[in-house]
């Protein structure tokens, strides 16, 4: 079912989404940061920096979730020999590691006033460096490596070695003692994070999906036409 | 169903996954003195000898323990068992408090005496405006 796919058939749908995408992200994008910016209330200790936590918190929700989507289809299309999915994981990455430097600086800028260093070796920051360094191995092993059944081995075990640092990095906070706070925001239990802050960060991290997902229709339409060029009907 | 080929690669993926697995655990298991950032009041007391290495405390800022002078600062880290006298000097950060979260980098002098280079300040899970904030004081 999944073994062959027309990309004529999927290109008239993606080469048609991106201007949507975009009109929706514009909104959405003003609307969390008119929220965000003006709207939500300072906090009652950190003030004014509390702001720079609607540009942190989703884009290390984003780019943790773009490594677990990435490492899980090129997994399946490991196992399955599915093309498809090394190229929709391939043109989900860029974004995933734009948005987990923009986690690792706004951490920072956040880290100087709050806590009064802008870098530490505790483990949830760490981890986080080392994602970076995954993503920055797996986006390489794509340029390196010319011939397709060794670049979809070499990224499948890039992945793998890289799924088992995303727990490590959700649990940091919780199994050792770490300089980075706990998790503010449950499923199970109340999050302690008020409400007129919670509502604004929702929605910056709809935005930033919106975004993720705009370029990935981009990289992935490139991916489409490089096939069609070659004058394959399916692959 | 599936051949023989696809079932040789997932069961070599699983076994990928489980022993990277287990190796980290190992790892992690045994660097955890080094995986931690700091270290509580409690288990300063409970080691058996003062090393000279740089190390450091966390903890709460004991209430109505901060005393300032013109070149230092004193106070006292606590998790609310046990307790460790702390002089430092320099600028603290500003979230630094009575009652809230504090990180100390230093050298230990005694179990009960400790000489920071470097205070952070560390911030709690809690998020919420000023008024919120006052009227849960009130309570």
């Amino acid at each position: 079912m999944f073994k062959y796919f027309e990309p004529n058939k999927i290109f008239s749908i993606t080469s048609r989404a991106p201007k949507y995408v975009l009109t929706l992200f514009i909104i959405v994008l003003s609307i969390g940061l008119i929220e965000s910016l003006i709207f939500s209330p300072e906090d009652y200790k950190q003030s004014h920096s509390v702001r720079i936590m609607y540009v942190h918190v989703p884009a290390a929700w984003i780019t943790l979730g773009i490594f677990s989507s990435i490492s899980i289809l090129s997994l399946i299309g490991f196992i399955f020999k599915i093309q498809n999915f090394f190229l929709i994981s391939k043109s989900l990455a860029p974004s995933g590691f734009i948005f987990n430097i923009i986690a690792l600086v706004t951490g920072s800028i956040w880290g100087k006033p709050t806590w009064g260093t802008w870098w530490a070796w505790d483990a949830r920051i760490t981890s986080m460096l080392i994602l970076a360094l995954f993503y920055l191995l797996y986006l390489l092993a794509w340029r390196i490596y010319q011939d397709k059944e060794r670049i979809y081995k070499v990224t499948t075990i890039i992945t793998i070695f890289g799924i088992i640092n995303i727990p490590i990095i959700k649990y940091s906070v919780d199994w050792w003692n770490t300089l980075h706070q706990p998790a503010s925001i449950n499923i199970l239990s109340k999050s302690s994070i008020h409400s007129s802050m919670l509502i604004p960060l929702i929605i910056m991290t709809a935005a930033f999906a919106l975004f993720s997902l705009l370029i990935f229709l981009m990289k992935y339409n490139t991916e489409l036409i490089k096939i069609k060029n070659k004058g394959l009907d399916r692959i | 169903m599936y051949g023989r080929k696809v079932k040789l690669r997932f069961f070599f993926v699983t076994l990928v996954i489980l022993i990277l697995v287990f190796s980290i655990f190992l790892i992690l298991k045994s660097l955890e003195e080094n995986v931690v950032y700091f270290q509580s009041p409690s288990e300063i007391k409970n080691i058996s000898e003062i090393e000279s290495r740089k190390m450091r405390i966390g903890g709460m800022v004991k209430k109505n323990s901060i005393s300032i002078t013109s070149d230092e600062v004193n106070f006292v880290i606590t998790d609310l068992k046990n307790e460790i006298n702390v002089v430092y000097s320099g600028v603290v950060p500003n979230l630094f408090e009575e009652g809230k979260g504090v990180v100390a980098e230093g050298y230990l002098k005694d179990k009960n005496f400790f000489i920071a280079s470097k205070i952070l300040a560390k911030h709690d899970e809690n998020y919420m405006p000023p008024e919120v904030k006052a009227a849960l004081e009130e309570k």
